[in-house]
């Protein structure tokens, strides 16, 4: 019922000198849980705090220092496998993953290889009304964050803040089922966008709070069906890792150099290395990142000072049972209970607040197309103009719907809304108040309509002559008859009563 | 199972331990002696049994989410080689 049916969009076909290629996308998206504390001690994960100052010992790796997991950051990485469908393991593990970084003072990051929190799931990946992929979700895990290294404030030293030191990550790791770079972005913008609902994350990409790891290898066409039928990697070309990538825009472009390098490789005879690589956004190409001699050997082992994570299903049932409305059934509802289209719905749902704010308005207002176009159009338009967010919003649902109602009832004509919507918008005040103080009530008494037509076909015969000729003049008298109105005439009944009287002259 | 010096110089150099040239040979002799004992130890049959993780039964200890640590930023530079506005200042690292 909730399901809106769809079709698979075309994979990016890329043309080299030669042949015709394919794209073939992975990502790993590392979302920031949206949690006080870190992940195995008790400092604050707040952003943009003194250097160094939101750590512990145990970020520190202090000797002796022990890890306490934080109950929370799970719940919250549950909740998420929950949201993407995925499968709960009951219990889950924690490993080391050891490389030297002098962001990474424990030498080893925490994370799970072996057993992962969550299994398999998947997201649909709207791409326009009627358009989506359906893109499965292999594994979540948590991990820890490393610290940031800032290599720009001094010639000769690289200078390392540890706030973000043990701050809790989702790895939330795809398929390779995305096929092109807009995929790409949309895979981003749709699994952010539940995160969002969900309140696990709050996906802000500036602050690196939501960040994505890039896999991408061409192929020729053909070779991803077989690869499908068969799960067999052999059938796809030889992958290269973009890290850290935070922009939807950049996400694209490194693809889009990436697809194009490998081709390029490919079609001169090459081989793709297997490799990281990083994006430069100055220079729109991306480069390597470590060279083979030094591939990281992470030699992973269970850590040692954490038991096995073991959760009960009874609490994972709790926090099902607790999940908001998601995404893709709020847009569903939205198309079946208001008749809104896809698109209108996609743009209505694409945040929580929006939606919310959407369904007050039509439910006071009793009429869902209308409160959409009004929210959609004059809201959002007017909130865009001065880079305003819905929670800012000078206008509440309950005046909006109050405008909508006027409209509705025929007491104002849509013109006399928008200026009456500005004066709320500017102003503040009660809609129907303001419209009986400012004498905005549009006239659908027919005697008063009447006289002024006849005045206007009285004062106006050679234009009368024409318009009998040629009825599309009509219109001119209609616009003389609501600007002798000052707007407030109800346009239905003038356009009637032109019409009737000009038959008549 | 052998370990050669290449690989023993590898393993001390993932490790960031400093070993000289001249002690690798008994440094690699030492890890084959203790991966021989971990393959004797292989040869037990293990099929199905699910590993041990500590001896008494014990549920890993959890923590609620607050913020209940931090704000020392001059103790945790304190050991510090060099530390300035506030940050550990390494020799530089550019990838």
């Amino acid at each position: 019922m909730l399901d809106l049916t769809y079709e698979t969009p075309k994979p990016k076909v890329i043309a080299g000198a030669k042949y015709d290629w394919e794209l073939v996308i992975g990502m790993e998206v590392h979302a920031q849980v949206a949690s006080q504390a870190k992940l195995f001690s008790g400092a604050s994960t707040r952003f943009g705090a003194e250097p160094n100052s939101n750590v512990s010992f145990i970020d520190a790796a202090m000797p002796g220092m022990l890890p306490v997991i934080n109950e929370y950051c799970i719940e919250q990485a549950v909740r998420t496998g929950l949201g993407l469908k995925a499968a709960i393991n009951l219990k889950s593990a924690f490993d080391r993953k050891n490389y030297f970084y002098p962001d990474l003072p424990q030498g080893y990051q925490i994370s799970q290889l072996y057993h992962p929190l969550v299994g398999e799931g998947e997201i649909l990946v709207d791409m326009e009304p009627g358009i989506a992929r359906l893109v499965r979700i292999e594994r979540i895990h948590v991990e820890q964050d490393a610290g940031k290294s800032i290599h720009d404030m001094d010639p000769n030293m690289s200078f390392v803040d540890l706030n973000r030191t043990g701050v809790a990550l989702m790895e939330i790791v795809s398929r390779p089922d995305i096929r092109g770079p807009e995929e790409a972005a949309a895979y981003v913008t749709k699994l952010r966008q539940i995160l969002r609902y969900l309140g696990t994350c709050d996906g802000n990409m500036q602050n690196g709070n939501l960040r994505a790891d890039v896999n991408v290898s061409v192929c020729r066409p053909g070779q991803y069906e077989k690869y499908q039928e068969t799960q067999d990697f052999s059938h796809l070309g030889t992958r290269c890792e973009i890290k850290n990538m935070n922009s939807m825009r950049f996400i694209q472009m490194a693809i889009d150099y990436e697809a194009k390098r490998q081709i390029a490789i490919l079609e001169a005879g090459g081989k793709v290395d297997q490799e990281t690589r990083l994006y430069d956004p100055d220079k729109n190409e991306t480069r390597s990142m470590r060279s083979k001699e030094e591939a990281h050997d992470y030699r992973y082992f269970p850590d040692p000072d954490l038991l096995p994570l073991e959760i009960e299903q009874a609490w994972v049932d709790d926090i099902k049972a607790s999940l908001p409305e998601l995404p893709d059934a709020k847009k569903a509802r939205f198309v079946g209970d208001f008749g809104l289209s896809e698109y209108d719905a996609s743009v209505l749902t694409a945040e929580v607040a929006n939606a919310a704010y959407f369904e007050a308005v039509a439910g006071e207002a009793g009429d869902g197309k209308l409160s959409a176009n009004w929210v959609i159009n004059e809201l959002f338009g007017r909130l865009k103009k001065e880079d305003h967010s819905i929670e800012d919003s000078p206008v509440s649902p309950s005046q909006l719907a109050g405008i909508i109602k006027l409209i509705k009832s025929d007491a104002i004509s849509g013109k006399i809304a928008k200026d009456l919507f500005e004066i709320v918008y500017t102003e503040g005040g009660d809609p129907e108040k303001i419209v009986e103080e400012r004498g905005m009530k549009q006239v659908t008494d027919t005697g008063a309509i009447e006289a002024a037509v006849d005045e206007i076909i009285a004062a106006n015969p050679a234009q009368v002559e024409k318009a009998k000729a040629n009825p599309k003049l009509a219109g001119w008298f209609v616009g003389q008859v609501m600007k002798a109105t000052g707007g407030k005439a109800n346009p239905k009944a003038v356009n009637e009563l032109v019409a009737q009287k000009l038959a008549q002259a | 199972m052998s370990i050669d010096i290449e690989t023993a110089a590898r393993v001390a150099k993932l490790a960031r331990i400093k070993v000289e040239d001249d002690a690798l040979p008994a440094l690699a002799q030492e890890f084959s002696r203790i991966l021989d004992f971990i393959e004797e130890l292989n040869e037990v049959d293990v099929e199905g049994v699910e590993p041990m993780v500590s001896v008494e039964p014990m549920r890993l200890k959890r923590r609620v989410d607050g913020v209940t640590d931090g704000g020392m930023q001059d103790k945790i530079l304190s050991n510090a080689p060099d530390a300035r506005e506030g940050f550990f200042a390494v020799p530089k690292v550019v990838e």
